[in-house]
């Protein structure tokens, strides 16, 4: 599984794609502290453009690579190697090499120029967000047979969960404002691994004010130490049960 | 050595195998032909459990593929289109699958210095004409000394010269006493290489013949004259 795990980062990291994904997450890394006098507001405004561009790279690059890899995969399920084996090469061998793209792009600038906390969880919901992504990835890929359909199926889902989302809550969020629904907000933002990220981070700093009124509600709930914990734990299942879908799927895939 | 049982493969309403049962021995080989769509690639795929048929059994061996995956180091498969990661080179693909074998026997590489793949092993896969990928899947196939041997179109793609050398080691092959099927739509390629045909439509095995007596009961010279009389008469 080892050597597996290997070629196939040896081929990802090869790719231009990565490459051209680290400099530009380099690029924006040195230049939005360069720009920001603090670096407490470089490190939020490095955190919106990481919480659009890591999720909309990683779930793009995982579901082309799978598809692109179809032969290959169908070549090493014909070798006498277990199903499972090959997804779990797979999956982590794409969360090396998009995980380790985003620490060299952003990781170095932000040890530089923020090496404290809030740097350090920075750095976290980048990950976290790559990893989450692409396990989504994994599971739009094994649903969808066809490339375009996977593609857009991965754009949609990633303007679902940037965007609209966050659109839908703060609607609903409006029209029952005169109710007591901060338990029920709390409880669908956690449902959603950008918010998650977010808040993960929120609850290192007190800038909850500019990060969105779903925030700010789970803040008032977590914020405290188990939040810590809890939202760790949900942004760990975010990674695993899609990852856990796509296994099970794939071990009874027709290729 | 391969026995289907009553094995059936549906995607959605299409059978593209049905009920079909088939018992494959040692030192032959075979042709396994038919129309387009017609279930090759599926019975082939189905025995490699790339894909898994909804009802029935194969047996590698006596023994059930089902939940199992060491029976496949008794296969070597070429793939009708061969497709490896573009950047790894060619040396880095067979290390790979080396690697994935695990055996420590001694490797055949006949067809490794036959095709001269040594002088190229450096290049990467993108880099590659068809040809080239079909004769890296050709070595891949026959490297480990399988017993059974699963070769989709081998020969096309390649040039007159790497065909005449497959056809070669695949003649050499079957008199080592192994089981080799090959789907090919080019008969006359591998005239003096079959022994026996087994013809498919409609996810059915239509028949199942040694070539001598195929080509006795049909007083036909050629395997493609003997098939195309053979199927008018049973539509007629």
């Amino acid at each position: 599984m080892n050597k597996l795990i290997g070629l196939v980062i040896k081929d990802i990291l090869k790719s231009k794609v990565i490459i051209i994904y680290t400099l530009f997450l380099a690029a924006f890394g040195w230049s939005v502290f360069s720009l920001e006098s603090s670096s407490a507001k470089g490190a939020l405004s490095l955190l919106n453009i990481i919480l659009l561009s890591v999720p909309l790279v990683s779930i793009i690059f995982g579901n082309i690579y799978i598809y692109n890899s179809r032969e290959f995969i169908e070549l090493l399920v014909s070798q006498p190697i277990k199903r499972s084996t090959i997804w779990n090469s797979i999956f982590i061998a794409l969360l090396i090499a998009v995980n380790l793209a985003f620490l060299i792009g952003i990781g170095i600038p932000v040890m530089i120029f923020s090496s404290n906390l809030i740097g350090l969880s920075v750095l976290l919901t980048g990950l976290f967000i790559g990893s989450i992504f692409t396990a989504l990835a994994l599971m739009g890929s094994i649903i969808t047979k066809d490339k375009a359909r996977g593609i857009g199926l991965s754009i949609m889902i990633w303007l679902f969960l940037t965007l609209i989302y966050d659109g839908l809550l703060l609607f609903l969020m409006f029209q029952f404002a005169d109710y007591p629904i901060e338990k029920p907000m709390a409880l669908f933002s956690s449902l959603n691994p950008i918010d998650l990220a977010r808040i993960q981070m929120l609850l290192q700093i007190d800038e909850s004010a500019l990060m969105g009124y779903t925030g700010a509600i789970f803040k008032k709930f977590f914020g405290n130490f188990y939040g810590y914990i809890i939202t760790i734990v949900l942004l760990m299942l975010w990674v695993i049960i899609p990852y856990w879908i796509s296994l099970i799927k794939f071990k009874k895939k027709d290729l | 050595m391969i026995e289907l049982k009553e094995v059936s493969k549906n995607f959605g309403l299409t059978h593209a195998l049905n009920n079909v049962n088939l018992k494959l021995g040692s030192e032959q080989c075979i042709g396994l032909i038919g129309p387009n769509a017609c279930g090759k690639t599926t019975m082939i795929k189905s025995i490699l459990s790339i894909v898994v048929p909804t009802a029935g059994d194969i047996l590698i061996d006596g023994k059930s593929i089902k939940n199992d995956v060491s029976y496949k180091s008794l296969i070597g498969y070429m793939p009708q289109i061969g497709r490896y990661p573009e950047n790894m080179s060619i040396g880095q693909v067979v290390d790979m699958i080396k690697s994935i074998r695990n055996n420590e026997q001694v490797l055949d590489l006949e067809l490794w210095d036959a095709f001269n793949l040594d002088s190229m092993k450096d290049k990467k896969m993108h880099a590659l004409s068809g040809g080239t990928i079909q004769k890296v899947s050709a070595t891949i196939a026959f490297m480990f000394n399988p017993k059974i041997l699963i070769l989709d179109e081998p020969t096309a793609g390649l040039d007159p010269l790497a065909s005449e050398i497959l056809r070669d080691k695949i003649k050499k092959e079957r008199n080592n006493g192994k089981l080799i099927i090959i789907t090919s739509h080019l008969l006359n390629e591998l005239n003096d290489v079959l022994s026996h045909i087994v013809f498919m439509e409609e996810g059915k095995i239509v028949f199942y013949k040694d070539i001598e007596s195929l080509l006795e009961e049909t007083g036909q010279p050629l395997i493609s004259k003997a098939i195309s009389y053979l199927l008018k008469n049973l539509k007629g």
